[in-house]
């Protein structure tokens, strides 16, 4: 058991990392904290797919010097994976610190429970 | 002409993508029309859809830019994803018209032509996620959804719609974490993305020992994270507020379109890319079982308690999606057609409740609390008709969609062993009681007649064509309910 989490580093930090970011996303009261820790989460997932998609000693899948060979390229698709999942993390991340703005400026704090008890006054 | 034919899904979904980049520079009647347009014209081409794909008695792929299976993107058809794309879109096309006076008076009046374009990017979401045949592109879809849903909420600009989609989309987004890194311990185990690679590899993983651990977890995550987004019962706390404050139109989508959308998407997930035996070997249905017996008591427990016409109507989608869940969660064929078939009835009673429910707040001097709304039935007819229909379809009486859907469940609970059976047929029986004891209630306080004589409110013709529409619909859910079911069943046999 611990073998294998000894072998394979940057999985277990990339776990580690999902569980801590998703707690604060969880518990943190503070939103901007929220967030912070939404995108921690969210590059723990991209570490652990760039880990997976990584092969010892390969380069880059570009090809210079038209080599060709599958054999000199790590495998590209986890890349892709991460990539698409960036551009999805940062337009959740700009709509959330948006709603956090408007947040601020009604209620002038952070604290999504305070935010969430003054809601309530307003309305009844 | 075989080119239209095959790329007809493909377009149904470019269309709403294209025409929501345009929509941006329209004018607000514009931009309505446009996106009335869009929705009808999806109508069109999934009604076109299931003649075709009936007609050649199959299913279908086709990869995308002609790169070959493992590396190319796939979009799959077959009779129940078309079935699923006009029921969405139908019932999207009835609560956008029913709810279109009250977006011009929620939704500030030079933001109008951007609620449009939202509808029309939820719609893509929805058909993309009906029809895609790659997990990956299923989880941007998902995405995609989760930001449109949130507008959604925030369109009708308040103090509660704020923080219900700021809670709306923290929950959302934990669902989506937990989804997304199942779905990358799924492409570790097996190295491809396409849904039927991922169940070819699948079958061979599962049979082995020092795999078997790996998998649950996997399935369990991804399961989890759509349960979360669709509001199973214990992560339902964002539901109320979501619903409950945004304006008609948008939480008449939110519980008909959006939640059912993840529903889809993870049926598929159990019979398309992990395989139903997989699914009942690790015994995940069983989980899903036990939660949504239980939310559909907790569900109605909590519609009961509330004094709020709104609140207590989305708190009734928790007990409902409880049914969907329980349908899932009973692992067999019986138990899936009759939650698929809940997910349409379901769909067309709730949007069809919330959006009579604003026609009775409106004529009740906005509020929403059960006192002022007395005798709103009188003031209000054609709203009261409508939502009495939807309470009685909830309720499950004869001739109404509620009612076939709850026999196929109690018939789908008599092939379970015993003890299920009997449990399936308690929860069914008391959640009837409890779905009678407060949808019956609001109806009495909708006819109590101490206004009968009040003036009548005359409803807009938009709002009247849809209220009709959304009657038959429930209707024809109860009456005609044989082929949906057997297109349904047909759907099922070729998803495996």
């Amino acid at each position: 058991m611990l073998e294998n989490l000894l072998g394979t580093p940057y999985e277990t930090a990339a776990i580690i990392l999902f569980g801590i970011g998703f707690t604060s996303l969880m518990l943190q009261k503070n939103m901007v904290k929220k967030i912070i820790g939404f995108n921690m989460m969210d590059s723990a997932i991209y570490l652990f797919l760039a880990a997976k998609g990584y092969i010892e000693g390969r380069k880059a899948p570009i090809v210079v010097n038209g080599v060709t060979s599958v054999e000199a390229y790590i495998n590209p698709i986890p890349s892709g994976l991460v990539l698409t999942g960036i551009v999805v993390s940062v337009s959740v991340t700009s709509l959330m610190l948006a709603l956090t703005v408007r947040l601020y400026r009604r209620y002038h704090t952070l604290d999504i429970d305070e935010i969430t008890a003054l809601s309530r006054k307003e309305e009844y | 002409m075989e080119f239209f034919w095959q790329n007809l899904p493909f377009f149904c979904i470019l269309l709403c993508i294209a025409s929501a980049s345009f929509t941006l520079i329209m004018s607000r009647r514009a931009a309505q029309a446009t996106c009335l347009t869009v929705i009808s014209a999806v109508i069109a081409m999934s009604v076109l859809l299931i003649a075709r794909v009936s007609a050649f008695g199959g299913s279908y792929t086709f990869s995308m830019g002609h790169f070959p299976a493992p590396w190319g993107n796939e979009i799959r058809v077959g009779l129940l994803e078309a079935v699923m794309a006009l029921g969405l879109s139908l019932i999207m096309l009835f609560s956008l018209l029913g709810g279109l006076d009250r977006i011009g008076e929620h939704v500030f009046a030079d933001k109008h032509n951007l609620y449009f374009i939202t509808f029309e990017l939820l719609l893509a979401a929805l058909l993309a996620q009906v029809y895609t045949n790659d997990l990956f592109t299923a989880y941007v879809f998902v995405e995609i959804m989760t930001l449109t849903a949130c507008v959604l909420i925030v369109a009708r600009s308040k103090g509660r719609t704020l923080v219900a989609a700021t809670r709306y989309m923290i929950m959302n987004l934990m669902g989506s974490g937990l989804f997304l890194l199942g779905l990358c311990f799924l492409y570790d185990l097996t190295g491809h993305l396409l849904m039927g690679n991922i169940h070819e590899k699948v079958a061979q993983v599962a049979s082995d020992a020092a795999y078997g651990r790996v998998l649950t977890v996997t399935v369990a995550l991804m399961s989890l994270g759509l349960a979360i987004k669709s509001a199973l019962f214990p992560f339902h706390t964002w539901l109320p507020d979501a619903y409950g404050y945004s304006t008609p139109t948008s939480s008449a989508a939110l519980s008909s379109l959006v939640s059912k959308g993840y529903i889809f998407l993870l049926i598929k997930l159990f019979y398309r890319v992990i395989g139903m035996d997989v699914i009942n070997q690790i015994r995940i249905n069983d989980v899903l079982f036990v939660f949504g017996l239980v939310g559909t008591i907790m569900g109605s427990l909590s519609a009961i308690r509330e004094k709020d016409i709104r609140r207590m109507v989305s708190f009734s989608s928790v007990a409902q999606i409880g049914y969907i869940y329980m349908g899932i969660g009973m692992g067999s064929e019986a138990g899936m057609v009759a939650a698929v078939f809940h997910i349409f009835v379901h769909g067309a009673a709730k949007s069809m409740l919330f959006l009579s429910t604003s026609g009775l707040v409106q004529v009740s001097g906005e509020s929403k609390h059960f006192r002022d709304l007395r005798g709103s039935g009188f003031r209000n007819p054609l709203a009261g008709v409508a939502f009495t229909v939807g309470s009685f379809s909830m309720v499950g009486i004869p001739f109404l969609g509620g009612f076939i859907s709850k026999v196929y469940f109690a018939k789908a609970a008599m092939m379970l062993n015993p003890t299920r059976t009997v449990i399936v047929l308690l929860v069914l029986a008391a959640s009837t009681l409890l779905n009678t004891v407060y949808f019956l209630k609001t109806v009495i306080t909708l006819y109590r007649n101490d206004s009968a004589d009040a003036p009548k409110h005359r409803a807009a013709p938009v709002f009247a064509l849809s209220m009709l529409c959304m009657v038959a619909a429930n209707l024809a859910l109860g009456v005609f309910s044989q082929p949906i079911i057997e297109a349904i069943r047909a759907g099922l046999r070729m998803f495996a």
